[in-house]
């Protein structure tokens, strides 16, 4: 049943994904991402990682298609005609995805309780987190407490891009909007 | 090869086909939004990638009953990978938004978003520059 | 969009739910899937569905650009903070077992504090970044979409 339902999310996906390739009209191409996001977000929740499909469903589909039509409405609406083809690009795509498919022959098989990734900390932390920390939800404990720096440091990573996209097109240069409040 | 091997592993295939037409709209098209979008394609299928290895046949979401009364017998998904990618998701969100700033501005500075049109600008620029500088230097351009 | 009568009676009756849930997915998230990154993308995605709909001036009556980016800098300093007095009461950095009497609370005060430094940071980062688009746009016209 797993299996089966993955299939058709994958079956989805990829469709969405070559629509997203064919298409030329830029609004349709952001819509389709937001789709995108949305079945990737369906796929996190059949994966058992129900925070992250939560987060995928708001940033994908919400906050990214958004800045996406922003960007679209304050650049061009329409791809121009693709170049002729040529078949450098699709080798290249070719030739990485076989070496990566090469390298998933030695990895344990898919929801393999054995694998090196459920062995090594992952018990302890599933163990230990109740005891340390008495937060039911392992996920925010292990995001906030025990990898807390890791978090600090995305954290700032946030910002900083928030910094970055303030410097580029942000209200420190402010000539360009004398009528700012007017934009619905 | 096995049936049980192909479907231990089909998982895996399946996300790499994914994340090679990401791939694939990244070098194909010159659109530098459309470029974004097959950049976001790319990372999404990586986290599923990274997900999908913390995946326990038979688990549930790592989340335990509020009064921490733990049933022993329940299978519990691998919750370390959820971290990671959880924090990746809004930072991912976080750097396309400067990637689409930074197109923004590429439109203002060149009037398009077409790496071919930017690329003959450029060259066109290139050819000017030389060809005053080459005068100013005794004519070698 | 001062003519979209159906988006704007809609917007209005679904963006307080929307930050009331960004809320309880902030504070519940210790017992529930949730926690600061998804509460602050939800409350930013609140903000941005108003501002598309009554336009920037008005939301930006409710949270000023000054505001938006003290605000993003304060999450990642109460994030920070609350290392930093762990620090001070006698264990390493962003160990909070020593915030109070009993390990196990420490380490809950902690969490929420933390979580509430990302909620902030992540949803002030995100209507930041909103603003810093929707400046720019110049205006759309209905017949165009």
């Amino acid at each position: 049943m797993d299996v089966l339902i993955n299939l058709v999310l994958f079956a989805m996906m990829v469709a969405t994904a070559l629509a997203i390739l064919r298409m030329r009209r830029l609004f349709a191409v952001v819509m389709l991402a937001g789709v995108f996001s949305l079945l990737s977000a369906l796929l996190f929740v059949t994966l058992d990682a129900v925070d992250v499909a939560f987060t995928e469903a708001a940033v994908g589909a919400g906050i990214s298609t958004v800045l996406m039509l922003g960007t679209m409405a304050l650049t061009s609406r329409e791809e121009k005609m693709p170049r002729k083809f040529s078949p450098l690009p699709l080798l290249v795509v070719c030739i990485t995805g076989a070496v990566l498919i090469y390298g998933t022959l030695d990895m344990p098989s898919f929801g393999s309780a054995q694998s090196p990734a459920q062995t090594h900390v992952a018990a302890q932390y599933l163990e230990r987190t109740p005891k340390d920390t008495g937060v039911p939800n392992v996920v925010t404990a292990i995001l906030a407490s025990y990898r807390g720096y890791d978090t600090f440091g995305e954290t700032v990573v946030v910002f900083t891009a928030a910094v970055g996209v303030l410097i580029l097109i942000g209200g420190f240069a402010r000539r360009r909007d004398p009528e700012e409040g007017d934009a619905d | 090869m096995t049936l049980e091997f192909v479907l231990g592993h089909l998982n895996y295939w399946l996300f790499i086909i994914l994340m090679m037409t990401g791939f694939y709209i990244v070098v194909s098209r010159g659109n530098y939004v459309k470029k974004i979008v097959g950049l976001n394609i790319f990372q999404v299928s990586v986290f599923m990638f990274y997900i999908s290895i913390g995946k326990v046949q038979g688990g549930t979401a790592p989340i335990f009953p509020v009064d921490l009364n733990i049933n022993p017998d329940v299978l519990y998904s691998n919750p370390l990978p959820h971290v990671l990618i959880l924090t990746a998701i809004v930072v991912g969100v976080a750097t396309t938004a400067l990637g689409l700033a930074l197109v923004v501005r590429i439109r203002e500075e060149y009037g398009s978003i077409e790496e071919e049109d930017i690329l003959e600008i450029e060259q066109r620029i290139q050819a000017e520059e030389n060809s005053e500088h080459g005068s100013a230097m005794g004519g070698r351009a | 969009m001062r003519h979209h009568l159906i988006l704007r009676v809609i917007t209005k009756l679904i963006a307080p739910p929307i930050i009331l849930f960004a809320l309880y997915v902030q504070f519940h998230g210790d017992y529930s899937p949730g926690g600061g990154f998804q509460a602050g993308v939800i409350f930013a995605a609140a903000l941005i569905l108003f501002g598309i709909v009554f336009g920037l001036r008005k939301v930006k009556r409710v949270l000023p650009p000054w505001l938006v980016i003290r605000l993003a800098a304060f999450g990642v300093l109460l994030y920070g903070g609350t290392g930093v007095v762990s620090l001070f009461v006698g264990k390493s950095f962003l160990d909070y077992s020593a915030l109070a009497s009993y390990p196990k609370d420490g380490q809950h005060y902690g969490i929420i504090a933390v979580e509430l430094g990302v909620g902030i940071a992540v949803a002030t980062v995100m209507v930041a970044i909103y603003y810093a688009f929707a400046s720019r746009t110049p205006r759309i016209n209905d017949e165009d979409w």
